[in-house]
């Protein structure tokens, strides 16, 4: 996937919206950045040569408009769970778009999205992992028992 | 039955009352805390606080024992959820989700066994087919609107008014099913006279229906 150029969807200009869409547009592929906030796209880097989309991305109009239709892939990032799993839905059922990856924050919703076809990344269980993993080498486990 | 409602605002409440008084169980889901005490003071529900997309808290309410769902928050994105949790996870029978956007009816149509209904669309044509034409009501389009049943009040000066059916050469695919006069039904036969202020119910198909209502109003109805 690195070689080719993709046209790509970022959902959401947040902090992780902003840097996925900077670092991607700076490696070459094409992208459309969606927030309904203007001064979200304030974060994206100084080389990103993307279009930026202002509008509710829960609002089909604004998805044909950011050109979703066209989309190798589709990155849904934005701060609510629910908007980013109905952007997933849409890309997946409506615009038949072949890679979504969605952010979710709730780990039991992600099982439910599974489902759908839909990939999702959730930070929170991310975290814990990698939380649960330093307190390992720290001699700490997560069973409650100490190794000390 | 067992309904669930998912939602908050007047709309809710009166949905609520609307459902309790035609004797069903009813469990309403709100996020706001203040909201729910109200609504609990007010009805005779049980009111669960939480986010009505959270597996769990749809769990609290019962969701495994509901006979349907209503999710009607005013934002699309959640009333998916909810009803994709309900539909899958908890397999509730029917699930109904209220549609903000009216181009999202599609994306919803996607979903297992959730209908859903928008109301701007709904408003919409409710208001075109009253401010249209104030004597023509469109009743209902039956066979996805291949067929138009519509009524029609005749004015005064409609040029049918005084003529029996069988002297007005409507067109084939036209019929006048049934009048309503002074409070009676009539179903017409060729010699029955058409009156001032009658209603007909008029069938017909949507290519013939202007060129219809032309012949019997005059060129006024456009």
């Amino acid at each position: 996937m690195a070689s080719e150029k993709l046209f790509i969807l970022v959902i959401g200009c947040g902090r992780l919206g902003s840097y996925l869409a900077s670092q991607l547009s700076h490696g070459g592929h094409s992208v459309v950045t969606v927030d309904t906030d203007p001064q979200a796209f304030d974060a994206l880097s100084a080389e990103y040569s993307g279009f930026r989309v202002e509008g509710d991305a829960a609002e089909l109009a604004v998805l044909k408009q950011a050109r979703m239709d066209k989309a190798d892939l589709v990155i849904a990032a934005t701060r609510e769970d629910n908007v980013n799993l109905m952007v997933a839905h849409v890309a997946r059922r409506i615009f038949k778009v072949p890679h979504v990856l969605a952010r979710v924050f709730d780990p039991r919703r992600e099982e439910i999205y599974r489902d759908l076809g839909v990939d999702t990344v959730c930070p929170t269980t991310i975290a814990a992992d990698a939380l649960l993993a330093k307190l390992a080498e720290g001699g700490l486990s997560a069973g409650g028992g100490k190794n000390l | 039955m067992k309904v669930i409602v998912v939602g908050g605002a007047k709309i809710v409440y009166f949905l609520c009352r609307t459902y309790i008084s035609k004797g069903h169980s009813v469990v309403l889901v709100n996020r706001d805390l203040e909201e729910c005490t109200q609504l609990a003071r007010r009805l005779k529900a049980t009111v669960v606080h939480g986010d009505g997309s959270d597996p769990q808290i749809l769990a609290e309410a019962g969701v495994e024992s509901a006979d349907a769902l209503l999710a009607v928050t005013p934002n699309d994105q959640d009333n998916l959820v909810i009803c994709e949790v309900a539909a899958r996870r908890f397999h509730v029978p029917r699930t109904l989700a209220l549609v903000n956007d009216p181009d999202n009816e599609q994306v919803f149509k996607e979903l297992s066994n959730t209908i859903a209904f928008s109301t701007t669309h709904i408003l919409a044509n409710l208001i075109e087919q009253r401010a249209d034409f104030e004597e023509i009501t469109n009743l209902l389009p039956v066979g996805e609107g291949k067929i138009n049943v519509t009524e029609v009040a005749l004015t005064e000066d409609a040029p049918v008014v005084g003529k029996s059916l069988i002297d007005i050469s409507l067109p084939e695919n036209a019929l006048i099913a049934g009048i309503l006069r002074g409070g009676h039904a009539i179903i017409p036969r060729g010699s029955t006279v058409l009156h001032a202020g009658d209603q007909l119910i008029l069938m017909t198909l949507p290519a013939d229906h202007g060129q219809v209502l032309k012949l019997l109003l005059g060129e006024s109805a456009q």
